[in-house]
């Protein structure tokens, strides 16, 4: 059976606990993803992180606040390089950018569409169907 | 129009058209969902061969048919308008599948709600996805449409 | 008579007529246009070896000119391109045959899943998640929903749970069929996509008969599943387990011992456990690498682990072990749904949880309280505390989790699916380079992407 951990990490410090968190037995990364805490907190993006060790049988979910002023944050390319779409992806979709990252470029959008599509403020693009017989408002 | 109708021309005429409807090739377009259950209308239990459409040709160049299956994006909408620019007249459309009719359940950013703002639709089949029957019913519709000059190319 | 003789044999060997009379001075070889007919004296054995072949000069590899860039071509296989995996792009460059860098753009079928799923409460986001792997839809629906209820705190039923395992494991053999059917017919064995799609049709059908759809069924929900099994089910599902596995012979018939397939399969395209863990890269492409790691054993969901099944594993790491591996599953996936229909429970096959499931239909003539519950469950939605939970489940890809953050209301805060392709394609890049094109198709076939789980 695998056994689940959540841990807390400050953004400075987060490349380094995750080395050191590499070289303890976690070899894959299975996810990283972000969260858009709007208005909801100070602190607008969160970095989540789920990490797995085969060898140990056990998952770890590393939290990490982005700072608000520049939305930067360091890659993990060069400690796991299966990060490299991920990050891809959250630049794409909530515009953080990851310092070290060799190719930070839109992945699932147009290359020429402006605005972040999963950010909060970001509408839904939903266009209003009228039907057939209903009085037109 | 100006050509009175004798009958020489209108046989002519309905002779071109049967013979146009006798072995439409279809052009690979499966974007999703739906592409599956084209492939399993061109497979051994519902069969398109019997209408001598089961050569998918990958060349837009030699196809005359373009069945859109699957949801078209905002990055995918130029790609097919060239593929249908490059396909060679007489040439037809079938919008398969709810999200390439009208946007389907999606009603967001991402998507083009309804292939018909990009190429003209001639049949649109709805379902999600429309099983095989649905998919072959719809182009016999378009034989018969084509049959009866309804479809004037 | 004897001088006559010398006299006439003098002349004969005097005469100039004579072409081959090379030690008479006549006609010599190398006078000749065709070069030597003999070998000549002077040679080494190096060169002996040259002209008699034993050894052979490459002037490609062994030249010193260096390769400029401006050999290089870059090919665009396109986003509408014959070998059906859906719209994926990939930018070659090429140097002669071989190919040096690949590029994978993908993006052409996003259909912003993940902010549709914010706004659809927690029992209607299956209708949004099944289409996004299209292949397995049971999975897909089966992770949400496991999420769902770690959030909730609540626990299905025996027989929903069961039900589950028969479903999804009859939708992991229609998705290796449908993958061995496009590799084979990538690669040039035709009659492959026409037996693969054919044995599908059987299981279609029974698919058909319980949830109503051939696919995107929505028929696992947060709470149970939408129905029961129809009368009859038994004698469908022993139909599909007597006819598959005379149907699997016949493919090993065709493909296992044939020499093109062989050579056209083996060695190529290698990936190594070492990369696979750099990479983040799970399932049979793993396991084809000889790591032994299936989360049916490891992690066990919905009940898996009351069934007896062995997880193969397969060490040469090419795409003839990819393949292989699929075929092995199938007959695996096979035991577990004949002991899944043996030992059916009975019982509810959703949870009695007022708040949660809606009550009968019957019972909403009866009683305003589950008038009201209905109403609200399907305008508003049940409500789910604060949190956040992940869970993963083992699909025929990889590892395909969800991740949910939920803040207190009846939709969820934000929905992230972690899709195996997605992973999966940052190996092309790996299995592709300083290899022949030809190879190319074959090591994406085996890869296996299903571009609906990678642009969600």
């Amino acid at each position: 059976m695998i056994e689940e951990e959540v841990v807390n990490i400050r953004s400075e410090d987060l490349h380094k606990k995750i080395s050191e968190i590499k070289n303890a037995g976690y070899e894959m990364l299975v996810d990283l993803t972000v969260v858009d805490w709007y208005r909801k907190r100070d602190n607008r993006f969160e970095l989540v992180v789920n990490l797995l060790s085969l060898s140990k049988k056990k998952r770890i979910r590393i939290f990490s606040d982005i700072p608000n002023e520049n939305l930067e944050c360091k890659s993990l390319t060069d400690i796991y390089p299966g990060a490299n779409f991920y990050e891809r992806e959250a630049f794409d979709m909530y515009g953080i950018i990851f310092l070290g990252h060799p190719d930070l470029t839109r992945i699932l959008m147009p290359d020429d569409w402006i605005g972040h599509p999963l950010r909060k403020d970001f509408g839904l693009g939903k266009i209003p169907v009228q039907f057939k017989n209903a009085p037109k408002v | 129009m100006f050509a009175p109708d004798n009958i020489f021309t209108t046989t002519l005429d309905k002779a071109a058209r049967w013979s146009r409807t006798q072995s439409m090739w279809p052009v690979t377009f499966g974007l999703a969902c739906c592409a599956i259950e084209m492939m399993a209308a061109g497979s051994s239990k519902y069969d398109l061969a019997r209408y001598g459409m089961e050569v998918f040709r990958a060349s837009p160049r030699q196809a005359d048919l373009m069945i859109v299956a699957g949801r078209v994006s905002q990055k995918m909408a130029p790609v097919l308008r060239q593929v249908y620019d490059q396909m060679a007249e007489p040439k037809w459309v079938i919008a398969m599948g709810a999200c390439s009719s009208s946007g389907g359940m999606f009603n967001n950013y991402a998507l083009v709600q309804g292939v018909d703002q990009i190429v003209p639709v001639d049949i649109y089949v709805p379902g999600c996805p429309p099983g095989p029957q649905s998919l072959m019913h719809g182009i016999l519709t378009l034989h018969k449409k084509i049959m009866e000059g309804e479809i004037n190319r | 008579m004897d001088d006559k003789e010398k006299k006439q044999k003098e002349n004969i060997q005097d005469s100039e007529y004579w072409a081959t009379n090379a030690e008479q001075g006549g006609w010599s070889l190398s006078s000749t246009d065709e070069g030597s007919q003999e070998m000549e004296k002077e040679e080494t054995p190096e060169e002996l070896d040259i002209q008699m072949g034993k050894e052979i000069i490459d002037d490609y590899i062994d030249s010193e000119t260096p390769s400029s860039e401006d050999e290089r071509m870059i090919v665009n296989m396109g986003p509408q391109h014959p070998s059906t995996h859906g719209v994926l792009r990939l930018q070659v460059e090429l140097e002669g045959e071989i190919v040096r860098r690949v590029k994978p753009v993908i993006g052409y079928l996003h259909t912003g899943m993940e902010k549709t799923g914010e706004s659809l409460t927690y029992s209607q986001g299956c209708t949004n998640t099944t289409r996004m792997d299209y292949l397995s839809p049971f999975f897909n629906e089966l992770v949400f929903s496991l999420t769902t209820e770690k959030l909730l705190d609540i626990e299905v039923p025996e027989r929903a749970k069961q039900i589950r395992i028969l479903m999804t494991e009859l939708n992991r053999i229609t998705s290796h069929l449908v993958a061995l059917a496009t590799g084979g017919m990538d690669i040039g064995a035709i009659s492959m996509m026409v037996f693969g799609f054919r044995e599908r049709e059987l299981i279609l059908n029974f698919f058909e008969k319980t949830t109503g759809l051939r696919m995107n069924h929505n028929y696992i929900r947060p709470g149970g599943i939408a129905a029961d099994l129809p009368d009859g089910w038994e004698r469908d599902v022993r139909e599909i387990l007597e006819e598959i596995p005379k149907k699997l012979k016949d493919y090993d018939q065709m493909l296992l011992d044939n020499p093109i397939w062989n050579g056209r399969l083996r060695n190529v395209g290698i990936l190594t456990t070492q990369e696979c863990f750099a990479l983040g890269i799970t399932g049979p492409s793993l396991r084809a690498s000889g790591y032994d790691w299936d989360l049916r054993k490891v992690q066990p969901y919905s009940g898996i682990e009351k069934f007896e099944f062995n997880v193969p594993i397969l060490n040469e790491s090419d795409v003839f072990s990819r393949w292989r591996i699929k075929v092995l599953e199938i007959q695996e996936s096979l035991k577990i749904v004949r002991q899944a229909m043996e030992t059916m429970p009975k019982g509810d096959y959703r949870i009695d949880d007022k708040k949660v499931t809606p009550p009968p239909r019957k019972r909403l003539d009866e009683s305003m309280e589950a008038l009201i519950h209905h109403f609200k469950l399907f305008t508003e939605g049940f409500k789910v505390k604060e949190g956040e939970a992940y869970v993963a489940v083992e699909s025929p890809r990889g590892e395909l989790g969800c991740y949910i953050v939920s803040d207190g209301s009846s939709k969820p805060y934000k929905m992230h699916i972690r899709g195996p392709s997605f992973c999966n394609l940052q190996a092309l890049p790996v299995i592709m380079s300083d290899s022949p094109i030809a190879d190319a198709v074959a090591s994406i076939a085996s890869l296996d992407p299903v571009i609906g789980d990678v642009d969600r």
